[in-house]
This record gives structure tokens, C-alpha cells and sequence, in this order.
């Protein structure tokens, strides 16, 4: 392979992803998403797994190709993939990626204590405009699969939330 | 096992691509927003669940292409039942399929999640997450209806009793159900649908409506076995017509 003439790290090819967004999320990489499963960096292609945060999202094959772009940037060619070996839940999310979607104007999924999603985690949720934990589902489904639709009574505003996937 | 593990993929596969497509019939027409957004979103997670199925298929299971396997195939090739072919009717029939189907859709997937067959346990494991916001929007509207007015409590109370056959036709067994019953693999369609009854039944009570008998003799069966009701071809062509037009069209 004379593809590529240096070996890169995990580390410069995680740098590299973070230039990568979820077009759907646009303040968040691919990395604050937890999206990264695994980076191979000692195989002789470098091979990147990311895990779909919905197996239905039609963002995929975009994600890949925007990842496979932006380590070709910086000279390194791998192989992308997605598979299912390592499960993303919202639990994946960093505490700074949550800042940046309550920022966005998208609250941001509670954590998830185990694999049941319990009326209670569904209903704590807070307003992105005011704060307000005074808040109702309106429906599970929203612009995109991983959108919910809540309403705020303090603020009287509607508002998007990351839902909660286990 | 390996013909009958594709058996049950097939199937499992085909159900969501159908009624992914029955789902997406409501997109622009939906009785209000939200329902028009829950109906696409469930679509569009279906057809991609069929997607992963498929791919599955293709690359363990030496099948063709996900493209070929979701559209090329003969309607006697398809292992869907005959519940998720029927029109999308009014929505008092949809939302009592949508229920009826999810509750035991979800519940295959759990009784998968620790399948040997590593590629199915994952996907199950994944996709169990997913569904769970499914039987939410179905138990919640349905709960809703009946307990609303005299003429939304009837109207769900007569699409359960008339889908209800077909939903017993989910269960339909195949030749493929011991065989993965003796290997661990999937604890079979007895056992699906004695869990899904009690789940149903006890939500259908619940919410002030009957749980018609579970009668065996009036379940309609075929679809396991490729023998599709009068719905499924005219919505075959539907799925594939620019396709057999221009074989090699791009969009």
C-alpha cells in the first residue's frame, strides 16, 4: 500500500473527526456524539467504526462520506464503516455536547439509568428558553428520528428535545 | 439453521418494509401535524430496519443486495403476513394495526436480543430502543380514543375486532420455527404470541375496551409461506415502478 506514506495515530485520525458534523446536529462532531466506536489506526488501511445513533437515519451514508473527506484532508485514507457491534444510547453524549444542544435550543436527553425508559425520565425535562422543568411531551416524534416535540407551561413555548434512546 | 435463520430474517425484514410504506401513505395527509410527523418517522424507521435486515442478509447470508432483496423478489418470494399488507384504511384501522403489530414486533426483538447469531442480537438489542417510542404513540392513542366519546371508543373497539385476525396471522408457523426453537436461536411464534396477548390484552382492558377470543381457526395465514392477500402486488409495482421503467436510474 503506497497510498499512504506515515502512519497517523488513533489520536490524529479523532482529531480529524471532529471536523465531521451530524448534518441534522450541526453544533456537534461525530466524536462529542459518541458516535466513534472504534479507530484501528495500526491496521495496514486505517479502518474508523461509527455506530448509527438510528439505524433508519438517512444522515448515514452522508456521515461516512463527510468522515472519509475529512481525514483525506489531512492525507490519511481509511476505511469508514458503520456497524452495530458497539450500541449507542444517549448515555454517549458528553456533558459538554448536552451544553452546546441546550445552547442549540434542544434539551438534551436525561441520563439513563438502565434500559427502561420510565415515565419519570420522559417528563423531567427542561426548557431550553427558560429552564422551566414545568414540561409535557407533545410528541415522540419530531423534524427528524432523533427529535421529540415538548411543550414548556412557564414560557408557554414549544420546544425540541433529543429523546432519550436506551 | 442457516435456511431457517434467513427464513425468520426474511420475514422479519419484509413486515417492516411493507408496513414502512403503509406508514408513509399518511405523510402529507395525517389528521393533524403531529400524527403526519409520527406516522412518517415510524416509516422511516421501518424501511431502514428492513435496510439493516437485508444488509444482514447480504453479507452474512451470501443474499443479494439490499436493493434486489427489498424489491426484486416475486410476491411469492416475500414472507410478510397479510396484516401489514392491508391498506392503510381510516385511522381508526391504522392506529389499531399500529398497536396490535408494534407490541409484537418489539417483542421479537426481545426474545433476539441474545440470539447466538451475533449480527441479530445487535440489531435487536439497537432497534429495541427505537420501537419502545412505537408502542408509546400506539398505547397512548389508544388509551386516548377509547376512553374519548362514545363514537372514538366504538370506532377502536370495531378496527381491533376486525384486525384482529390478521394480527393472529403474525404468528403463523413455519417449517424454520422448530428448527431455531432447538437451536436457541429464537424461541419461535407460540411463544411471541403468548407474550404478545397478555401484553395486548392487558392494555386493551386498560383502556375500557374487549380483547376479542384469540381463536386459532380464524387466524389468516399465508403470508409466511408466500401466499400474500390481493393488497401486496399492486403495492410491489407501487415501490418499483421507476425502477423497472430505468433499471439504472439515479435520484
Amino acid at each position: 500500500m503506497e497510498t499512504h506514506t506515515k502512519n497517523f495515530t488513533a489520536e490524529e485520525i479523532r482529531s480529524a473527526l471532529e471536523q465531521v458534523k451530524d448534518p441534522e446536529i450541526p453544533v456537534l462532531s461525530i466524536v462529542e456524539m459518541g458516535m466513534v466506536s472504534k479507530i484501528d489506526a495500526d491496521a495496514e488501511v486505517p479502518v474508523v467504526v461509527l455506530t448509527p445513533t438510528f439505524v433508519g437515519c438517512p444522515a448515514l451514508n452522508l456521515i461516512r462520506q463527510s468522515a472519509v473527506e475529512a481525514l483525506k484532508e489531512r492525507g490519511i485514507h481509511a476505511e469508514v464503516k458503520f456497524d452495530l457491534s458497539d450500541k449507542w444510547t444517549t448515555n454517549r453524549l458528553s456533558p459538554q455536547a448536552k451544553e452546546k444542544l441546550e445552547k442549540f435550543g434542544l434539551a438534551p436527553p436525561p441520563y439513563l439509568s438502565d434500559e427502561e425508559l420510565t415515565e419519570e425520565q420522559l417528563n423531567r425535562v427542561r426548557c431550553p428558553h427558560c429552564h422551566s422543568t414545568d414540561t409535557t411531551l407533545r410528541t415522540a416524534f419530531g423534524s427528524t428520528l432523533c427529535r421529540a416535540i415538548r411543550f414548556c407551561f412557564t414560557c408557554r413555548q414549544a420546544f425540541e428535545q433529543f429523546k432519550p434512546v436506551a | 439453521m442457516q435456511n431457517a435463520l434467513k427464513e425468520l430474517i426474511l420475514q422479519m425484514a419484509d413486515d417492516a418494509l411493507v408496513l414502512g410504506h403503509r406508514n408513509s401513505e399518511w405523510t402529507g395527509i395525517g389528521p393533524m401535524l403531529e400524527e403526519d410527523l409520527a406516522f412518517s418517522s415510524m416509516a422511516q424507521d421501518k424501511i431502514g430496519h428492513a435496510l439493516a435486515l437485508y444488509t444482514i442478509l447480504h453479507e452474512h447470508m451470501g443474499e443479494p443486495d439490499p436493493d434486489k432483496l427489498g424489491f426484486m423478489r416475486k410476491e411469492e418470494e416475500y414472507r410478510c403476513c397479510q396484516f401489514v399488507e392491508l391498506p392503510i384504511g381510516e385511522y381508526d384501522f391504522t392506529l389499531a394495526r399500529h398497536f396490535l403489530y408494534d407490541h409484537a414486533e418489539l417483542i421479537r426483538y426481545e426474545m433476539l436480543v441474545n440470539c447466538p447469531f451475533e449480527p441479530l442480537a445487535q440489531m435487536a438489542r439497537k432497534v429495541r430502543g427505537e420501537l419502545k417510542y412505537h408502542v408509546l404513540h400506539a398505547d397512548t392513542f389508544l388509551r386516548e380514543l377509547a376512553r374519548g366519546t362514545e363514537e372514538s371508543k366504538a370506532r377502536m373497539q370495531a378496527a381491533i375486532r376486525y384486525a384482529w385476525p390478521y394480527a393472529l396471522g403474525m404468528f403463523e408457523i413455519t417449517d424454520a420455527d422448530a428448527q431455531l426453537a432447538a437451536a436457541g436461536a429464537y424461541a419461535g411464534e407460540k411463544e411471541r404470541r403468548s407474550r404478545w396477548l397478555s401484553t395486548v390484552s392487558s392494555i386493551i382492558n386498560d383502556a375500557g375496551l374487549q380483547v376479542p377470543e384469540p381463536d386459532e381457526a380464524k387466524a389468516i395465514y399465508g403470508g409466511r409461506k408466500g401466499y400474500h392477500s390481493e393488497y401486496l402486488k399492486p403495492l410491489l409495482d407501487e415501490m418499483t415502478e421507476v425502477v423497472r421503467l430505468d433499471p439504472t436510474a439515479e435520484w
